[in-house]
C-alpha cells in the first residue's frame, strides 16, 4: 500500500502543463546564478587575458618591487600586488586561468569520461570482464598516484598537454569505483528487466537508461574533481615536472610563493581564492543542474 | 511488569469481564499534511472507540488515511510535516495527541503496540532475533536479561515458532517471510499490550501463511485479551477478522458499524461499490454461466504457445575454488500450452518458480527445453532471432514504478518498444502513441508527464500500453494487479480482458490470489517447488481440485463473506522445503496423471 495522502485513486496530482527551457528553470535558482557568474566570470578572464591587463605575465617591472626587493602589496597600480620577480600577480592569474582551466576542465572531464566507461562497463556485464576491470582499477588506485605521474611525465617532454594527461591517468579511479557500484545496484532493477524484455539493445539500456541515472554521481564527481586536480597540477609543477615556468598556473603561483606567506600572503591568497571560486561556481551550477535534469525530484524545490 | 501503566491491566492475565470503558477513544481527530496550497487534510474528524478485546477493522484504498491514523495513535507521524491539527486520541488517562514523546516512548511497544506489512524492513538486519526481543523487553521492564530472555522464547512459543530457543541465535534474512511476520507478533506480544495495532500485516505474504498469522491474532486476542486494530485493504481478511468494521475514503469515515450487519447490508455508495469490486471465488464460473457461453470452449483455438520440459536452475557456488556444489532447481520440467486468444494462470505461492518461467519466456534467464512459438522454436535463440520474438511476447511487471524509467516522459516510453524495433516513422509513432493512450483510458496530453505523477493504476496502464504497442501475440501479466488497489484492480482486469477480446491476446496470467486467477482464467496450473500439481479449466481445477495443495491454497482464501468465517485454518506442517540441492542430485520428478478432458494432476508420492 503506498501512502501517499495527496494522490487519490485513478487521478494523478495536477502538473504544470507547459515547461520552461533548461536555462530558464537556472536562471529561476540565485545561487544558480552565481555560481555561473563565478564560471563566466573566469572564463572571460582566461579569454581576455591580453586587454584586461596592460602588462605581460613574464615582464619583471623594475617598480615591481620595494627598495629592498621585496614584493609590493595590493595598491591602485598593481591591483593585487606583484610577486617575487617583480611581476604583477593579476595578470599572472588572469593567464594562469588558461592553464588551469585546461586542467581542471579537460583533465577533469577525460579522467570522469574514462572512469565513467570503465564503471559502467563493469558495473553492467560484470563477470569476468567487470573483475578484470575492476582489479585493474585496484591496482591503479594502490599505486601512489604522485609516483605514477613522475613515471609517466619524465617519459614524456613535460608541457601542459602531457600534464593534462598525466592527472587523468590518475584521477579516474575514484570515479570508476563509485560508478561501478551504483551501476550494479541500477542493473539489478525491475526496469532495465523491463527494457530487455522489449528487446533494447545493451547500448540502448546503457545511454539511455543507466547513464542518465548517473548523472547526479557523475556532476558531484565531476565539480570536486576541478579543485582536486588543479591542485595536483601546482604539485606536479611544484616537482618541476608539470607546467613549466615562466607560464602561470595558479598551482605554481601558490607553490612559488608559499614560503613567503607570512611577509606576503597575498601572494597565496589570491590565487587560492581564484581556485576556490573555481570549484565553488562549478559545484553551485553543478548542484543546480543535478536538480533540474531529474525530473522526479519536480515540483518538490 | 514494572513499567508504570496507566491501565489496570498490566499482567498476562486473561482480560477483565468487559468494560464499559473503552481502552482507546478517538474524538474528532484531524490529521493534516503541510503543503503548498496550506494544511492540507489527510484524515478529518474521525472518532471511534476500540473495547477491551475488540478486533476493529479499518478498511480502505491506498489515501484513505487508515496508515496515517494508526501512526498518529503510536505518535509515529512524520512530524512536523504531518500533524494532529484538532482532536484527541484518549488512551487510559493520558491524552495521545497532545502527551510528549518522553510519554510516547513509554507507551510505545509497551501499552501500544504495532506490527508492519513488510517485517524484514521493521527488524534490524544486523542483529539476531534474541538480541532484538530481548532488547525490547529490557527496555520497558527490570526484568534481568536471563528473565528477559525467557520472556522473549515464551513470547516466540507463543506465536508458534518451532524450536524457540534457536531462532534467538538466527537473523532475520535466514527466516521466511511468515516466520519473521510471527517473530514481529511476538516482539510485539513480548510486552502484552493493551493495544496492537496490525497495519496489513498478512499482504506481503502467501495466502496459507496469511491464513495462519490471522489465527494467531485471533487467538492472542482471546487468550490475552489485548485489542486489536487491523488495518487492511483485503475485505477478505475484514470478515474473517473484525468486531466491527470502519470504511475510510479520503480521510473520512464513511460508514461503521458491526461486520456482519455492514456487508449484509452496506448503507454508504462507496462501501457497495468497494464489497462489489471484491473479486470473489465462484464468480469467474457464474458469470460464464449467466453469459451461456459453454463451459468448455466449443472449438479449442490453435496453440499459440507449447511449453515442454522447462527447466531453469541457478548455480550455488562455495569453498575457496568457487566452484559449483548447490543448484537451485527453480522450475523443474514444467509443460503446457497457451491457445490463442486464451487465459492461462499460473498460480502458487512464493519461490514456486512461477516468475521464473515468466523471466524464461521472455529470455532473462537461460533454461532448457522446448518452447514453441506460433509453431516456430524459440528455445536457444540469440541475436537479431530472439529480438524478433521478443516483439510477440510482452511482459507486464508486477510493479509499474519499478519497471518504468523514472527519467523518461511517459510518451517516450509508450514509444520506446516501437523505436527499439524500428516501426514507423516518428510520426506514426507519435499517432501511436496518442491512440494507446486513449485506448487504455488515459489522457493524451499527459504522455508529457513523468511516471512519478500517476497514481498506481494509471501507471499499470502505462506498462499496458507499452506492452501494446508491439502488437504482440502474448502478453505475460506478472503479478501485474497485486500492488493495486481493489477498485482499481477490477478496472485494470477489465480492461486487459476488453483487449484481449479486440487485439485477439493470449495472456499467461501470473498470480498468488486464487480469487481473480478464478475470476479470469480459462485455464490455469497450480505449482508448488517448481513443479505442476495441478492443471486443466477453470471448472475442472476449482470445482473438483484433487491435489491436497490445490485443495489447501483454495481454502486458505479469506471469503469476502462474515458468514463464511472459518474456525480453524489449514496448518502448514511446517516450513516450505527449498529447491536447493547439491550438485548431481534433484527433486522428484512429479508425474501428471490424466483424470479426464486434461485435467492433470500431480502422482502423490
Amino acid at each position: 500500500m503506498s501512502h501517499s495522502p495527496t494522490a487519490s485513486p485513478e487521478t494523478a496530482p495536477a502538473a504544470p502543463a507547459r515547461r520552461p527551457g533548461l536555462v530558464a528553470r537556472l536562471a529561476r535558482r540565485p545561487l544558480a546564478v552565481a555560481g555561473l557568474a563565478c564560471v563566466v566570470l573566469i572564463v572571460l578572464g582566461a579569454v581576455l587575458a591580453p586587454y584586461a591587463t596592460p602588462y605581460s605575465p613574464d615582464e619583471q617591472m623594475f617598480d615591481g618591487l620595494t627598495l629592498e626587493g621585496s614584493p609590493l602589496p595590493p595598491d591602485t597600480r598593481f591591483w593585487l600586488g606583484t610577486d617575487l620577480l617583480g611581476r604583477d600577480l593579476l595578470t599572472r592569474i588572469l593567464y594562469g586561468a588558461r592553464t588551469s582551466l585546461v586542467i581542471g576542465l579537460v583533465a577533469n572531464g577525460i579522467a570522469l569520461t574514462i572512469g565513467t566507461l570503465v564503471g559502467v562497463t563493469a558495473g553492467y556485464f560484470g563477470g569476468w570482464i567487470g573483475s578484470l576491470l575492476m582489479r585493474f582499477t585496484d591496482l591503479m588506485m594502490a599505486f601512489p598516484a604522485l609516483l605514477l605521474a613522475i613515471c609517466l611525465a619524465a617519459v614524456f617532454q613535460p608541457s601542459l598537454w602531457i600534464v593534462a594527461l598525466v592527472i587523468a591517468l590518475v584521477n579516474w579511479v575514484q570515479t570508476a569505483r563509485i560508478i561501478y557500484t551504483e551501476t550494479s545496484a541500477l542493473a539489478r532493477r525491475e526496469l532495465i528487466d523491463a527494457e530487455r524484455t522489449l528487446g533494447a539493445s545493451t547500448a540502448r539500456i546503457l545511454f539511455r537508461h543507466i547513464l542518465p541515472h548517473l548523472v547526479p554521481t557523475i556532476i558531484v564527481w565531476g565539480t570536486l574533481g576541478i579543485s582536486t586536480t588543479v591542485l595536483l597540477e601546482a604539485t606536479l609543477s611544484y616537482l618541476g615536472i608539470g607546467v613549466q615556468p615562466p607560464t602561470p598556473s595558479w598551482g605554481n603561483i601558490i607553490f612559488e610563493n608559499q614560503t613567503y606567506f607570512q611577509t606576503a600572503p597575498w601572494l597565496v591568497f589570491f590565487p587560492g581564492a581564484a581556485i576556490l571560486m573555481l570549484a565553488l561556481g562549478f559545484n553551485l551550477v553543478g548542484d543546480a543542474l543535478r536538480d533540474i535534469l531529474d525530473p522526479t525530484q519536480r515540483g518538490r524545490d | 511488569m514494572t513499567a508504570p501503566a496507566p491501565s489496570s491491566l498490566s499482567s498476562g492475565a486473561p482480560a477483565p469481564e468487559a468494560s464499559p470503558v473503552p481502552v482507546l477513544s478517538l474524538r474528532n481527530l484531524t490529521i493534516s499534511a503541510r503543503s503548498a496550497g496550506g494544511m492540507l487534510p489527510l484524515v478529518s474528524d474521525l472518532s471511534f472507540d476500540l473495547a477491551r478485546g475488540e478486533t476493529l477493522c479499518i478498511a480502505g484504498e491506498s489515501g484513505s488515511g487508515k496508515s496515517m491514523t494508526s501512526l498518529a495513535i503510536m505518535g509515529l507521524l512524520p512530524k512536523p510535516a504531518v500533524s494532529i491539527t484538532a482532536g484527541s486520541i484518549a488512551f487510559g488517562t493520558t491524552d495521545l495527541a497532545t502527551a510528549p514523546e518522553r510519554v510516547m516512548e513509554r507507551l510505545r511497544g509497551d501499552r501500544i503496540a504495532m506490527i508492519f506489512q513488510e517485517p524484514m524492513t521493521s527488524l534490524n538486519p544486523v542483529l539476531t532475533i534474541g538480541r532484538q526481543l530481548t532488547e525490547a523487553i529490557e527496555t520497558h521492564t527490570d526484568l534481568s536479561r536471563r528473565a528477559a530472555r525467557t520472556r522473549a522464547v515464551e513470547a516466540l512459543s507463543a506465536v508458534r515458532i518451532p524450536q524457540a530457543e534457536r531462532r534467538l541465535s538466527q537473523y532475520p534474512h535466514e527466516l521466511s517471510g511468515g516466520m519473521r511476520q510471527r517473530v514481529m507478533i511476538a516482539m510485539a506480544l513480548a510486552l502484552r499490550p493493551d493495544v496492537l495495532i496490525a497495519d496489513e500485516p498478512t499482504t506481503a505474504l502467501d495466502v496459507t501463511v496469511q491464513g495462519e498469522i490471522l489465527e494467531l491474532l485471533r487467538d492472542l486476542k482471546r487468550d490475552f485479551g489485548t485489542s486489536i486494530i487491523l488495518i487492511t485493504h483485503d475485505m477478505g481478511v475484514v470478515a474473517e477478522m473484525a468486531d466491527r468494521v470502519i470504511v475510510m475514503q479520503r480521510g473520512k469515515m464513511v460508514e461503521t458499524g458491526a461486520t456482519t450487519d455492514l456487508f449484509a447490508t452496506p448503507k454508504a455508495d462507496y462501501t457497495r461499490a468497494l464489497l462489489a469490486a471484491v473479486p470473489r471465488m465462484g464468480a469467474g464460473q457464474a458469470a460464464a454461466a449467466a453469459a451461456g457461453l459453454p463451459v468448455q470452449p466449443a472449438a479449442p483455438q490453435p496453440p499459440l504457445l507449447v511449453v515442454e520440459d522447462l527447466k531453469v536452475g541457478f548455480d550455488l557456488k562455495g569453498g575457496l575454488l568457487g566452484r559449483k556444489t548447490h543448484r537451485v532447481h527453480a522450475v523443474e520440467g514444467v509443460s503446457f500450452t497457451i491457445r490463442r486468444g486464451e487465459t492461462f494462470s499460473l498460480v502458487g505461492e512464493s519461490g514456486c518458480g512461477k516468475s521464473t518461467i515468466a523471466k524464461a519466456l521472455t529470455g532473462l534467464v537461460p533454461f532448457e527445453g522446448k518452447v514453441t512459438l506460433d509453431g516456430k522454436r524459440i528455445d536457444g535463440l540469440s541475436g537479431a532471432a530472439r529480438k524478433a520474438v521478443q516483439r510477440d511476447i510482452q511482459m507486464i511487471f508486477q510493479d509499474p514504478y519499478a519497471s518504468l524509467d523514472p527519467r523518461m516522459r511517459v510518451g517516450d516510453l509508450v514509444a520506446e518498444p516501437m523505436l527499439i524495433h524500428g516501426i514507423g516513422t516518428a510520426r506514426e509513432r507519435q499517432d501511436m502513441v496518442t491512440h494507446l493512450f486513449e485506448r487504455v483510458g488515459l489522457d493524451p496530453s499527459h504522455a508529457e508527464r513523468y511516471p512519478h505523477e500517476f497514481s498506481g493504476g494509471q501507471r499499470q496502464r502505462i506498462c499496458i500500453a507499452r506492452a501494446l504497442s508491439l502488437k504482440p501475440k502474448l502478453i505475460i501479466a506478472d503479478e501485474s494487479i497485486a500492488a493495486l488497489d481493489v477498485s482499481v484492480q477490477a478496472k485494470v482486469l477489465q480492461l486487459l480482458k476488453d483487449l484481449q477480446d479486440e487485439f485477439h491476446l493470449s495472456y499467461l496470467f501470473i498470480s498468488h490470489d486464487m480469487a481473480v486467477v478464478e475470476n479470469i482464467s480459462d485455464r490455469l496450473a497450480v505449482m508448488y517447488l517448481g513443479q505442476m500439481m495441478e492443471t486443466g479449466s477453470r471448472d475442472q481445477v476449482f470445482s473438483s481440485p484433487h491435489h491436497p495443495y490445490t485443495q489447501r491454497l483454495i481454502a486458505a482464501v479469506p471469503q469476502p463473506d462474515p458468514a463464511a468465517k472459518r474456525h480453524a485454518f489449514p496448518r502448514l506442517a511446517g516450513e516450505i522445503p527449498s529447491p536447493v540441492y547439491p550438485v548431481g542430485q534433484g527433486p522428484k520428478r512429479l508425474a501428471l496423471l490424466d483424470i479426464g478432458a486434461g485435467h492433470m494432476v500431480a502422482s502423490r508420492e
